[in-house]
């Protein structure tokens, strides 16, 4: 894997010294600008700003002075990214029983204060919304929706568009004729038209979503399953494998699906942070699972109804800011996870 | 080797092909990729299957073992035998059961028959297990036989080992030790040493004649290299074009071959005490278009002593003495009673 060395500033190499300095004075800089974003000293929107600006200079600064150390880079930005997702499952799966507020029995709330800043140290730790609701419950809970529908999407594309694709891929001919046709209408329609419609028709359930969202997901995951395929096919293996007595279901099942799985999952993952999207885009749309249930595409959502997004921008910002780091994380995992483990890169 | 040839004379063969046609019809017509070849072979007996690139050696390996068969594009005709069944007649199901312990290949390229994502062990048991029904733990413990068997060193470890950890040769040794796995009565390698460097040839050759010998295993060794076959085989079966141009037992036919394409062959071969420099004998012109071949003898346009009765009429295979047999109308070194003298002037335009 290439990664160019932190010290190569406009195309010269610093010296050693020069590295090590700039990187404590990013890693100082970063941790003032973390600190002052908690500390809460200056407005709201301003916060969340410092502390991602200075989280992100605490790690340029730590890159750079293992750099100046060690000569090997630290990849941060993967721990983070795991923790960071480590952090999120845990929470989704745990919340039930962490100490959390109330995430969407309205009537439970009525005495709480609404539109409570973030970060206040009180029993709301990221504020509340207009209901009174705890924004940090719904973040959780919401990730619960967001995660289930993403990951059920994307195994049963999976699953369906392997099982498919190394049909066609196997067989060709006719097989492979028809399969195409019904891969290639599913491209052909638009895929926010398509989730539209099927939403309109489906009960907005974690189930029902997931399935719609997998249709999505199958027309790719079947033409790089069969493109897959058919190069593997011609390979000198299944021929030995068929000399030697092997059925065609034994050399789709245990010769080609595990040449074909790997570049599959690196692209699942890829595929799973756009369906997080496209989901949350189905909720913003009112299309998705419908509120006071969270999910972070409803949660977007409110911040829209009158002058919400102007007088109390954290209500965006909140599910806005988990959204974009999980969806950061996942990509990074996967493109990682390629980088490593993809054998077509290690073979020969 | 021709003592044990006498002493298995009188067994029924394990292979028998008679009159074998693999026809493709193609974009631009029919290929005769192996047109009417006949040939028998005994339990622990060699044969040696040579020609040059496209004269249809590996497509008949294939068509030996059934795995091309009538289907699609592709016409297969004629009978092949093995042990006494009929492998064209047989239904999938049945012509898979021969695959591995009946009769099993070795491939050209190590490199692209193992399959890169599964381990080596996995390759051995699973056939192990499919036709032989063990269990996991006693096909383990067979892989482990089979591996130290054709010369693998510390083959425990080697069950776990992904093929790309294995070097050519090993990785051939273990191709062989695959396809040995269900103790086939008949081994086809088909060109086994051809991407392998020329130590390692020896190695695997020296290998497969060995085990050949202990299992008393009928083996045909198809090859384009005529050093490979010579005292290692027990008969050879020249092929050209698709056709068997020559068949005979191999030191009579290193030692006088009958057809001016066996001659020319064994005479490009380079030698070892030829002075530096020599030039080296080549056959001169290219194999025929399959799709369309020349009417009569088809090696007539690149032979020196091709006459009209060449062009007009293809020779037939005919014995000529016990045991060998020739396809052309004025074979080398013999004198066939019917067939008019060679004029001496045809042999001096000697290609180069």
């Amino acid at each position: 894997m290439y990664m160019p060395d932190p010290g190569f500033v406009r195309g010269t190499l610093l010296r050693r010294g020069q590295l090590a300095r700039r990187g404590a004075a990013l890693l100082v800089a970063g941790l003032v600008a973390v600190a002052l974003g908690l500390s809460g000293v200056l407005v709201a929107v301003v916060n969340p700003v410092l502390i991602i600006g200075g989280l992100v200079a605490v790690y340029a600064g730590v890159d750079r002075l293992v750099w100046a150390a060690r000569r090997r880079r630290l990849d941060l930005l993967l721990g983070l990214a795991s923790a960071w997702l480590v952090l999120l499952v845990g929470a989704a799966i745990l919340a039930p029983v962490l100490p959390l507020g109330e995430h969407e029995d309205v009537a439970a709330t009525i005495t709480d204060p609404i539109f409570l800043e973030p970060f206040t140290y009180g029993d709301h730790p990221l504020g509340t919304n207009g209901a009174g609701l705890d924004m940090l419950a719904r973040v959780i809970y919401g990730a619960r929706a967001s995660l289930t529908i993403a990951v059920m999407a994307v195994t049963i594309g999976l699953v369906v568009g392997s099982a498919i694709g190394i049909i066609a891929g196997f067989y060709r001919r006719k097989v492979d004729t028809v399969i195409g046709i019904f891969t290639n209408a599913l491209l052909a329609v638009p895929p926010l038209i398509l989730l539209i419609v099927l939403a309109t028709v489906l009960d907005p359930k974690v189930r029902n979503m997931a399935i719609a969202l997998s249709l999505l997901t199958i027309p790719t995951m079947v033409r790089l399953a069969r493109a897959n395929t058919i190069a593997y096919s011609q390979r000198e293996f299944v021929l030995a494998a068929r000399a030697l007595g092997a059925t065609k279901g034994r050399i789709m099942v245990r010769e080609l699906l595990p040449n074909v799985l790997p570049p599959m999952l690196s692209m699942a993952v890829v595929v799973m942070s756009a369906l997080i999207v496209a989901e949350a885009s189905l909720s913003f749309l009112g299309l998705g699972i419908q509120p006071p249930s969270p999910t972070w595409g409803n949660m977007i959502l409110e911040a829209e109804a009158n002058d919400t997004m102007t007088e109390h921008p954290f209500i965006l910002l909140v599910p806005g800011t988990v959204l974009f780091l999980t969806v950061y994380s996942v990509n990074l995992l996967g493109e990682r996870a390629q980088q490593r483990w993809d054998p077509r890169g290690a073979k020969l | 080797m021709s003592t044990e040839v006498a002493s298995t004379t009188q067994a029924p063969p394990v292979l028998e092909v008679v009159d074998l046609e693999t026809r493709f019809h193609t974009a631009r017509g029919v290929v005769r990729a192996v047109d009417g070849v006949s040939l028998s072979l005994r339990a622990g007996e060699t044969l040696g299957l040579v020609g040059e690139s496209g004269s249809g050696k590996s497509v008949l390996g294939r068509t030996l073992m059934g795995l091309i068969a009538t289907g699609g594009t592709t016409e297969v005709s004629g009978t092949v035998r093995i042990a006494g069944q009929a492998v064209h007649e047989l239904s999938g199901r049945q012509r898979r059961k021969l695959w591995g312990p009946k009769i099993a290949m070795v491939f050209q390229d190590p490199m692209t028959s193992l399959n890169p994502v599964r381990p080596i062990g996995v390759h051995l048991t699973d056939p192990l297990r499919l036709h032989l029904g063990l269990s996991r733990r006693a096909a383990k413990e067979r892989a482990v036989e089979l591996l130290d068997r054709v010369g693998i060193p510390d083959p425990r470890r080697r069950l776990e080992q992904y093929p790309h950890e294995l070097s050519g040769g090993m990785r051939q040794r273990v191709m062989i030790a695959v396809a040995l796995s269900c103790d086939p009565e008949i081994l086809i390698a088909d060109e086994p040493t051809t991407a392998l460097d020329v130590t390692v040839q020896k190695q695997i050759l020296d290998l497969l004649g060995s085990l050949a010998r202990e299992r008393q295993m009928a083996t045909v060794l198809i090859s384009h290299d005529l050093g490979a076959v010579e005292g290692r085989t027990d008969r050879v079966v020249v092929m050209y074009a698709g056709r068997a141009v020559e068949t005979a037992p191999t030191t009579e036919l290193f030692a006088a071959p009958h057809h001016p394409y066996a001659e020319a062959l064994i005479g490009s071969v380079p030698a070892l005490d030829a002075p530096p420099h020599t030039v080296l004998r080549a056959i001169d012109g290219t194999p025929p278009d399959m799709a369309n071949p020349p009417v009569g003898c088809r090696y007539a346009p690149r032979c020196n002593r091709a006459q009209d009765l060449c062009r007009d009429q293809m020779p037939l295979l005919l014995d000529t003495s016990p045991g060998r047999s020739v396809a052309c109308h004025f074979p080398v070194s013999v004198a066939l009673p019917d067939v008019p003298e060679v004029p001496d002037g045809a042999n001096e335009k000697e290609t180069v």
